[in-house]
């Protein structure tokens, strides 16, 4: 089923008087998750996250605006008759039931014609279970099973009840690194199989890229992009989301255009066609700089690490604005540790101009 | 790993002097005094060892009267006094706004003297020369017949003395309670909201195993507690609790060692002792029922 966010404001009432005005922690949405897809809501603490999530099961009330599930409003509906499955950040397993009741739970809240026999709460239940992978642990209680565990048990809670809309709240943050890979795919697996649009909110970057379909982008509780990954990351709009996406981070410098081409520090970089003249900030992807004696930007070598398949160099600049500038460059052409500077030519597709004011981007 | 073991009872030696002083030796030394007969309280001996104090004790009507009234006031005060405590706090935690305010209301019993509250219970019960008392004016207003509480017959004291335990405790309940509600994590109701579970299936299957340590807590102490009275009856009743009628067991044992017709530490003891016990064996019953009723 899709769901449709049409001008979804959530204002909260600001207690300290004195500051005045209210919290907007999510601002004016607009956008339709398609259905059965996978969208990762990205950004970073504090942006309206689980704000938008609690508007969309119906925790909260928006202050403005109207939700949709397929063609039905549900904006001004409780909870419960929306049929949404919400897993949350810190799991809320009910610590005194076992894992068999802990799933069991929301099909014993059914109630009238919906009500189901006890045999058959029991079978969803493991079958649930089954999804993902926890047949072994039913009666054991949540605080005797490891963190991915209980994410797991929290996920087939949120399942059994074969919810139209699968919400998952930064479901992976208490999980070791490993575990998190592994969890992480377990989700994307579990997703595909049963069909279920799902919103995932995440604050990390990476997490979001490997596993959705569609990114939203939001920070102060505006959405920033909505695209592919791939796409997020080749072809961000603004200077946010540029540094917001990807590991190592994009590295940041103030530039100039002067007469079509690029200038940073004392360097012509390249030309950039149909940009007019001014100042600008330039973002330049780590895997964008090739190391070439002949390259046209002059930098200053401070490292040399080596990573297995790639290396990364680690440089300075005049004009930089981001700390610690590196590039990603293959082992075969990476220059030697006893340098002083290292010259490097740009990939123009990894380069992107943003406005110094609006930093908004700007296209050549 | 030795040494770290004696290390640890060197850190519980304090802790353990002090209890064995203050708490082991005199519970021996009571015991020891229950068996003596024939005890001498100014020679300080006795002629042998036997059960007499207790045969004494048991057979003793007054003494029977005080367990009934014990039993009376526990059985009815410490399931009262927490089910009020527990609807006072669900009503607090469900208005936000007032919390604080009623916290303090109902606290005030809880720090003010036993005394000063017998002192202001008597007022409104006890019937004087000069008036009946506030609550049998009440009464006598809806056409009721008063009652003299405070030296009328025994059902009235009872209720007045059951009326004045639940109120002296529930302060501390509601307390304890409405800070157990309020640490309860919002996302259990959250989750619970979002699968649609009624409110009485979220009072059964989430609030209630998850204050429930703390409800047990209340449960112990208050028996405990309940067993134990005999500054609310003084403070209601005077000190003549055997005359009232209205005597507990520890006021028997007080009455005993230094009351009027006092001057008996054998018998005094023996009643300690079957307090003690009965103490004892109702704890260790709500200990196991607790092993299955309690999530902690
Ligand atoms: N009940 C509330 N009252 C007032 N302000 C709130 C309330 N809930 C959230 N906010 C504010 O709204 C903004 C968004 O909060 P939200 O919890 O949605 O952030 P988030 O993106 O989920 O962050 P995180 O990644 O840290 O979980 C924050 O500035 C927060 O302070
Ligand atoms: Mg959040």
């Amino acid at each position: 089923m899709k769901v449709v966010l049409q001008n979804l404001t959530k204002k909260f009432p600001n207690r300290n008087k004195k500051i005045g005005g209210d919290v907007i922690a999510v601002n004016n949405f607009n956008f339709e998750i398609p259905d059965g897809k996978l969208i990762g809501l990205l950004g970073p603490s504090g942006c309206g996250k689980s704000t938008a999530l609690n508007l969309i099961c119906g925790l909260l009330e928006p202050t403005e605006g109207h939700i949709f599930f397929g063609e039905d409003e549900v904006t001004n509906l409780p909870p419960e008759v929306r049929g949404v499955g919400l897993v949350f950040q810190n799991y809320a397993l009910y610590p005194h039931m076992t894992v068999l009741q802990n799933i069991m739970f929301p099909l014993q809240n059914l109630k009238g014609d919906q009500k189901l026999p006890k045999e058959e709460i029991v079978r969803r239940a493991k079958e649930a279970a089954g999804l993902v992978q926890i047949d072994g642990l039913l009666e054991r209680k949540p605080s005797e099973m490891s963190g991915g565990q209980q994410q797991r048990v929290a996920i087939a809670r949120a399942l059994v009840k074969m919810p139209k809309v699968l919400l998952l709240d930064e479901p992976l943050s208490n999980l070791d690194a490993r575990l998190r890979l592994q969890t992480r795919e377990e989700i994307r697996r579990i997703q595909r199989e049963t069909g279920i649009t799902t919103v995932f909110v995440t604050h990390d970057q990476e997490e979001a890229m490997s596993i959705s379909d569609l990114i939203v982008v939001m920070k102060d509780g505006v959405i920033q992009q909505i695209d592919e990954p791939q796409e997020v990351y080749d072809d961000p709009v603004n200077l946010f989301v540029a540094k917001f996406l990807g590991t190592p981070a994009i590295n940041v410098f103030e530039g100039e255009v002067r007469n079509g081409r690029l200038h940073i520090g004392g360097d012509d970089l390249m030309a950039v066609p149909g940009v007019p003249d001014k100042k600008v900030f330039v973002g330049i992807r780590p895997e964008g700089l090739e190391p070439d004696p002949e390259g046209t930007f002059g930098c200053g070598l401070v490292n040399v690490e080596v990573m297995g398949r790639d290396t990364s160099v680690v440089f300075t600049h005049d004009g930089a604005v981001s700390e610690n500038l590196r590039a990603i460059v293959a082992s075969g052409k990476r220059p030697a540790k006893t340098e002083k500077t290292v010259r490097f030519r740009p990939d123009p597709l990894k380069v992107h101009l943003f406005d110094h004011e609006t930093e908004e981007r700007i296209r050549f | 790993m030795k040494n770290s073991k004696f290390k640890g009872w060197l850190y519980l030696l304090p802790a353990i002097l002090f209890l064995g002083i203050f708490m082991v030796y005199p519970l021996i030394d009571v015991l020891i005094y229950s068996v003596e007969e024939g005890y001498n309280f100014v020679s300080q001996t006795a002629y042998g060892y036997g059960p007499y104090n207790y045969s004494y004790v048991l057979h003793d009507p007054y003494f029977l009267q005080a367990v009934k009234n014990t039993f009376i006031i526990v059985v009815i005060t410490v399931p009262l006094s927490t089910g009020f405590a527990l609807l006072i706090a669900l009503a607090l935690n469900s208005i936000k706004k007032l919390k604080d305010l009623f916290q303090t209301v109902y606290f005030l019993p809880y720090v003010t003297n036993t005394l000063a509250v017998g002192l202001v219970f008597m007022i409104l019960f006890k019937k004087t020369a000069y008036t009946d008392g506030m609550i049998n004016l009440l009464i006598q207003f809806f056409g009721g017949q008063g009652v003299d509480f405070i030296e009328g017959p025994y059902w009235a004291k009872m209720f007045v003395m059951c009326f004045y335990t639940i109120w002296v405790v529930l302060p501390f309940k509601v307390l304890i309670l409405t800070s157990a509600l309020a640490s309860v994590n919002q996302d259990y109701y959250n989750a619970a909201k979002i699968d649609g579970t009624s409110k009485g299936r979220i009072f059964r299957r989430i609030t209630l195993p998850m204050i429930s340590p703390m409800l047990f807590y209340l449960i112990i102490t208050g028996f405990i507690g309940a067993f134990k009275a005999y500054s609310d009856e003084v403070a209601l009743f005077g000190t003549d609790l055997n005359g009232a009628g209205m005597n507990t067991i520890v006021g028997y044992v007080y009455d005993m060692l230094y009351g009027t017709a006092g001057g008996y530490p054998s018998y005094a003891s023996a009643a300690a002792i079957i307090l003690f016990v009965i103490v004892l064996t109702i704890t260790c019953i709500n200990l196991m029922v607790s092993k299955k009723n309690v999530h902690y």
